[in-house]
């Protein structure tokens, strides 16, 4: 293995909460273990309900994790982690650029002066010109967008990403998915993708990581050895089949082993 | 086998281009109908009361009311009482609103502000508060001190409730953004509980504007000291119904205008949203 900076780490990553009606303690996620090597790009792939977005909510630290312990690789300056959000979540009464603006506020910086450096972002993601249009003049590929400059702003070293595209149109969302991988390329940011997109996490990732539900836990870590730069004609080659095929199996297998009500049997 | 008609047939409406009269007024039905609706009231009253249908006594006329109006604008005391109204409303809404909006944020915001608070609250709201004049006289005497609390307290009430509402209801995935970029307090407060609970503020000075507007007149009629009220109240008494009749047309006015200002400004902080247009959502 190479020896090479980790962004985040971590180790015996577990949640469990009581459930407020039946006073029953679930397991949300069992101990999870998981490295992201810095530039990397690492997508978490799993079924609703395997904690996922648990697991992303707790790095970001909007949750408290019930054990273990998660290392974020320390920055000189600015966030060490940037959240970009599955539903847009712009704040309505702010113009684009405010929105893009607001972590440089929210981390101290003046308004005027977080504006200017915003707008670089807006740029980056595609969304020159629209500075000063209100979130619901914007298409809801172009809010995510929006969504995604925000979390570039403030120069996080590593980006967590929340299903992003899963509320888009197949279209657009293959659309946005060869943005991110150009952004992605611009920026050299490390990034933790949660998805349940099979085709999706292939596409766009170093790294596989599946997980399966109840209790949310790792099962494989799939290395992509697909050549970069990668474009969407990547999703019809022989290769990306075989990728999304064992993932496929890996989840598939799933359904079997555990009485799953949900599944079509 | 029998041939039946298999097909219903739907037709293009093709849209024939109006004369210009007939465009003019889709334009501007709503203001049409709505002139035409008080003309033709205003009219009827007119004439029933020329015809003796109505009884002027009781009733009086619309030429009458504009000439107790025009009578009244040239008199001293008249300008004296519009004063002493004005002062009692523009104070006491003045007051709720710069208490209530606060009150009305700490008590959404802060759990344990809102478990001291909400049964006062909701005793005080329940309560008929011009039930508490009489109370409030004892405080404060006859004067305007004592008639501006009143409509203080019609105007906090309706504002402070709402606010209240609107802080509890702001969108959680927000607040989750503000708390991931690690925001400080106040600009939570200032980012997304203000602007989320505009819109809320907005409807409680809506509501406000009939309920001080109320206080005013119910406190003046109780001091019988000064003000539009006990003009109104002493036309009335000494039989002068246009005279009378010409309070409470200040009074409506004035209700209509502030309910217009508020419209503006909602217009002017809401411009983030988009507008619906009345005629094209009916």
């Amino acid at each position: 293995m190479r020896t090479e900076h980790l962004a985040l780490s971590a180790r015996g990553v577990k949640m469990q909460y009581r459930d407020r009606g039946t006073g029953n303690v679930l397991l949300a996620i069992d101990n999870i273990d998981l490295d992201v090597p810095d530039g990397a790009f690492v997508s978490l792939l799993g079924p609703s309900g395997c904690g996922k977005s648990t697991f992303l909510k707790i790095v970001n630290g909007l949750l408290p994790a019930t054990a273990g312990e998660i290392k974020l690789h320390r920055v000189a300056k600015g966030r060490e982690d940037a959240m970009v959000f599955q539903d847009a979540a712009l704040f309505p009464w702010y113009s684009v650029l405010d929105n893009v603006a607001y972590g440089l506020v929210c981390a101290g910086v003046p308004r005027g002066e977080a504006r200017k450096r915003a707008a670089p972002f807006i740029d980056l993601v595609g969304l020159k010109g629209f500075d000063e249009k209100y979130p619901y003049q914007l298409s809801g590929g172009m809010q995510q967008r929006a969504n995604l400059a925000r979390a570039l702003a403030v120069d996080s070293a590593i980006l967590l990403m929340d299903e992003p595209f899963a509320a888009l149109d197949a279209q657009t969302r293959e659309v946005m998915q060869a943005e991110l991988l150009r952004i992605w390329n611009a920026a050299k940011k490390t990034v933790l993708f949660v998805t349940h997109q099979i085709d999706e996490a292939v596409y766009l990732s170093d790294r596989v990581v599946v997980m399966a539900a109840r209790p949310g836990r790792v099962i494989a870590d799939i290395q992509i050895d697909l050549r970069r730069p990668r474009d969407l004609s990547v999703k019809r080659t022989p290769e990306f089949a075989v990728y999304e095929e064992q993932i496929w199996r890996l989840i598939a297998g799933q359904y079997g082993k555990t009485p799953q009500p949900d599944a079509a049997s | 086998m029998t041939e039946t008609a298999a097909f219903r047939v739907i037709h293009a409406r093709v849209r024939k281009r109006r004369n210009p009269v007939s465009r003019w007024y889709r334009r501007n039905e709503r203001a049409v109908l709505s002139a035409a609706g008080i003309v033709s009231f205003v009219a009827a009253w007119q004439i029933g009361a020329d015809a003796g249908l109505i009884d002027k006594f009781f009733f009086s006329s619309p030429t009458d009311i504009l000439a107790a109006g025009v009578a009244e604008v040239q008199k001293p005391r008249f300008w004296e009482d519009v004063k002493i109204s004005a002062i009692e409303l523009g104070l006491g809404t003045l007051i709720a609103l710069v208490t209530s909006v606060p009150i009305g944020i700490a008590i959404g915001w802060y759990r344990r502000v809102s478990l001291t608070f909400d049964p006062w609250l909701n005793f005080f709201n329940a309560l008929p508060r011009v039930a508490l004049i009489p109370l409030v006289v004892l405080w404060a005497g006859l004067g305007v001190e004592m008639k501006t609390i009143i409509v203080f307290f019609g105007g906090f009430f309706s504002i402070v409730l709402p606010t209240v509402e609107g802080v509890r209801t702001v969108d959680r995935q927000f607040l989750d953004v503000a708390r991931s970029f690690r925001a400080p307090q106040r600009l939570i407060f200032t980012s997304l509980v203000i602007p989320g609970t505009l819109p809320f503020i907005v409807s409680g000075l809506r509501l406000a504007v009939g309920r001080v507007l109320a206080g005013v007149i119910i406190a003046e009629f109780y001091a019988q000291t000064s003000g539009l009220g006990v003009m109104i109240a002493r036309s009335a008494s000494t039989l002068q119904p246009d005279r009378m009749l010409f309070g409470v047309l200040i009074f409506t006015i004035l209700g209509i205008g502030l309910t217009e200002g508020i419209g503006i400004a909602e217009r002017y902080f809401q411009r983030w949203r988009p507008s619906i247009d009345l005629e094209e959502a009916a």
